[in-house]
């Protein structure tokens, strides 16, 4: 099996080294990190004006350049928290605790280093998960009926839903509320179009790039404009010969990054805990087993290097399932196969054997794009220090243009400007009553796939609901999505004390004026 | 309304989900709703719509039976009405602007119009923003990606 996949991977590395693929990932990586630098932008968004610029290009450097989106974003987004206080991304909130108390003692450089070196652990590990784990899971789904999909959905979807920030009920009813949304069109088997009101351009659906730029573009601008604070610049000054960590302080971040490796790698394969979850947990077990845990919060590098590698081998661990089994563990999953779907390729299990050059390739481009992100990070870091003064009022505008002709460029029409002004303000007001919008997006993506699954499987057990758990490996979803409901149940009647303490550490971080939707 | 009664944020939200599910419900029933052997394009539909109406009214059932007071409010602490009407009226100035004016209007009417919405922002900086964008724009998108959208429409630039 080794010999496979590295024969494989052999392959991925040509596909992700042929110029014009390496340029695209080259691209991407360095949106990404610029993005994530850049308060108050967040992947979602990047992603999807990106998405529609893509249309006219081969698949798989698509692919490459819209991860590399996600991934290079994750790189800058620790230094908005270290440098500034300011966990502008979500994943990287946590960091704020120790990272910014390290830059007031002046050793922001340190810590940036560290992080720079414990995201390439991370990642590292992610990616080699990857490489076994996602032939391994493809090789149990290929025995998947509609009936096993439909339930393997069902787990997707409420684990997205009630495992992310907030509360499980309304992520549930947001999930719904994106299944619903997801039918709006015509129906694939009969033509009938559904809750289009008349309006002819509904009947493709709703696009996707306006839901998600509704959501995560219009409403979050609404969100934070003029409710921003001045960022301090006072500590950002940051020298390339600052980066590089002493052996004393490298031997004192090791095991935490292994660790934090490993916490993130786990996380990453249950479907909807991302990698802010993974650096929340891996900072609170740190801060357990740390034989001197008063020093956290007080610029303890083990703080940094431990959510770090754990944030980032969970973004890379985030694609398996997505690509294996065609199931998104998060928004930006959801975007990536969404995306997929546009370049008329099927995800599912079959994705790796009939599309081994995007998955083989998107596999060498990762470590590709990581070592591009490492050699980038030292010396442009200055850049980057310099783009994090740039201010909101600027920002926003300018992203308010890309968003309108982004949309615009998606199929050349005004309409669908019009849509995403519509899902922006609707996004806003589900905002403002504590509904997040990542699951809408979770249940968007997948609904139309759902739908089908779900009827075929009924079609073929002739109306026989009971089909779902006669199957076993079907069964054994459903007995999953019981156990989360009530693990649920159980977590809001008893209150947990894990939970207590974790709540503990999320008060201490700083809120920020954007919201958590930029993750 | 007495002091046990708060009206909480929770009640909005489970209240409009309530509504959306009944209203997707209703709507579905418009379609022909099948069987379970052979589902018609009304059934899920229908099904969601209740089941969305049901979490609508354990949002506020639970919201009804927590005694945690929730002390945010609907409305932010400090509404930004402007800030919004401005973020609002970019995009609606580039649907109009770009049906019948063209790329550069609309690009630098979206930007300006957005930009004046942050209170620090006057009518230089913003035009200054906005012609930035427009060049860059223009260039980026006209010249480098050539995305099927008129600089100028009627003239041929």
């Amino acid at each position: 099996m080794i010999s496979t996949a590295i024969a494989d991977l052999w392959y991925g590395f040509g596909v992700a080294l042929e110029p014009h693929n390496l340029m695209y990932c080259f691209l991407g990586v360095l949106v990404g990190n610029l993005v994530g630098v850049l308060p108050g932008m967040g992947p979602v968004a990047t992603i999807s004006i990106l998405l529609p610029l893509t249309f006219g290009m081969q698949p798989v450097p698509a692919i490459l350049m819209l991860s590399g989106v996600y991934y290079g974003a994750q790189y800058g987004g620790a230094i908005c928290s270290i440098l500034l206080n300011l966990p502008c991304h979500p994943p990287h909130a946590v960091t704020c605790l120790d990272g910014f108390p390290l830059t007031k003692q002046g050793k922001g450089g340190t810590a940036l280093g560290i992080t720079i070196i414990a995201a390439f652990i991370g990642a590292s590990f992610g990616i080699t998960e990857m490489i076994f784990l996602a032939p391994f899971l493809v090789s149990v789904a290929l025995k998947f009926g509609p009936a096993e999909v439909c339930s393997l959905m069902l787990v997707g979807l409420l684990a997205g839903s009630t495992l992310a920030k907030g509360s499980p009920l309304k992520g549930i009813a947001m999930t719904v509320l994106g299944l619903l949304v997801g039918i709006v069109g015509s129906d694939i088997e009969t033509g009938q179009p559904r809750f289009t009101f008349g309006i002819t351009e509904l009947f493709d659906g709703v696009e996707i790039i306006a839901l998600a730029l509704g959501m995560f573009g219009i409403a979050e601008f609404m969100n934070s404009i003029n409710n921003t604070e001045t960022v301090d610049m006072k500590y950002a000054k940051v020298g390339i010969s600052d980066m590089f960590p002493s052996k004393a302080d490298l031997k004192l971040a090791f095991w935490p990054m292994i660790r934090g490796t490993f916490i993130g790698s786990l996380c990453a394969l249950i479907p909807g805990t991302g990698p802010t979850i993974a650096s929340f947990v891996s900072y609170a077990a740190e801060k357990k087993i740390s034989k001197t845990p008063e020093r956290f919060g007080h610029g303890a590098i083990e703080g940094v290097a431990c959510p770090e590698a754990s944030t980032h081998s969970s973004v890379q661990g985030d694609f398996i399932p997505t690509m294996s089994l065609g199931i998104p563990g998060d928004t930006v999953m959801a975007l990536l196969l969404g995306a997929l779907i546009i370049h008329g390729i099927v995800p599912g299990p079959q994705l790796i054997s009939q599309h081994a050059d995007i998955f083989w390739g998107l596999i060498a481009s990762f470590w590709i794009g990581n070592i591009l992100l490492v050699v980038l990070n030292v010396p442009m870091i200055g850049i980057w220090v310099k783009l994090l003064s740039i201010p909101y009022r600027y920002l926003y505008p300018s992203a308010m243009f890309f968003v309108c002709i982004g949309v615009y460029a998606a199929s050349n029409d005004m309409f669908q400007v019009g849509e995403t002004l519509v899902i922006g303000v609707a996004g806003y007001v589900l905002l403002r009553l504590d509904f997040h919008p990542a699951p809408v997006l979770l249940g968007f993506v997948l609904g139309p796939r759902f739908e089908e699954n779900f009827r075929r499987s009924l079609l073929i057990s002739r109306g026989d609901l009971t089909t779902f758990v006669q199957r076993p490996i079907s069964a054994f979803f459903l007995a999953i999505c019981v156990l989360l409901i009530a693990a649920q149940i159980y977590v809001w009647l008893h209150k947990p004390k894990i939970l207590v303490e974790n709540k503990a550490i999320e008060a201490q971080v700083p809120t920020t004026p954007y919201s958590e939707l930029a993750g | 309304m007495n002091g046990r009664f708060k009206l909480k944020r929770d009640y909005y939200a489970g209240g409009l989900m309530l509504l959306l599910g009944v209203g997707a419900a209703v709507t579905g029933t418009g379609y022909k709703f099948g069987s379970l052997a052979r589902m018609g394009p009304g059934f899920l539909p229908v099904m969601l719509g209740i089941v969305l109406a049901f979490l609508g009214i354990l949002i506020a059932g639970t919201a009804l039976a927590s005694s945690e007071p929730d002390h945010k409010k609907f409305l932010p602490d400090n509404p930004q009405w402007f800030g919004w009407l401005c973020i609002l009226n970019g995009p609606v100035l580039f649907i109009i602007l770009g049906e019948y004016g063209g790329m550069i209007p609309a690009i630098f009417a979206c930007v300006f119009v957005c930009a004046l919405g942050d209170k620090t922002a006057t009518y230089k900086s913003s035009a200054i923003l906005a012609a930035g964008v427009t060049v860059f724009g223009v260039l980026l998108f006209h010249y480098l990606l050539s995305i099927p959208f008129p600089l100028l429409r009627g003239i041929n630039l």
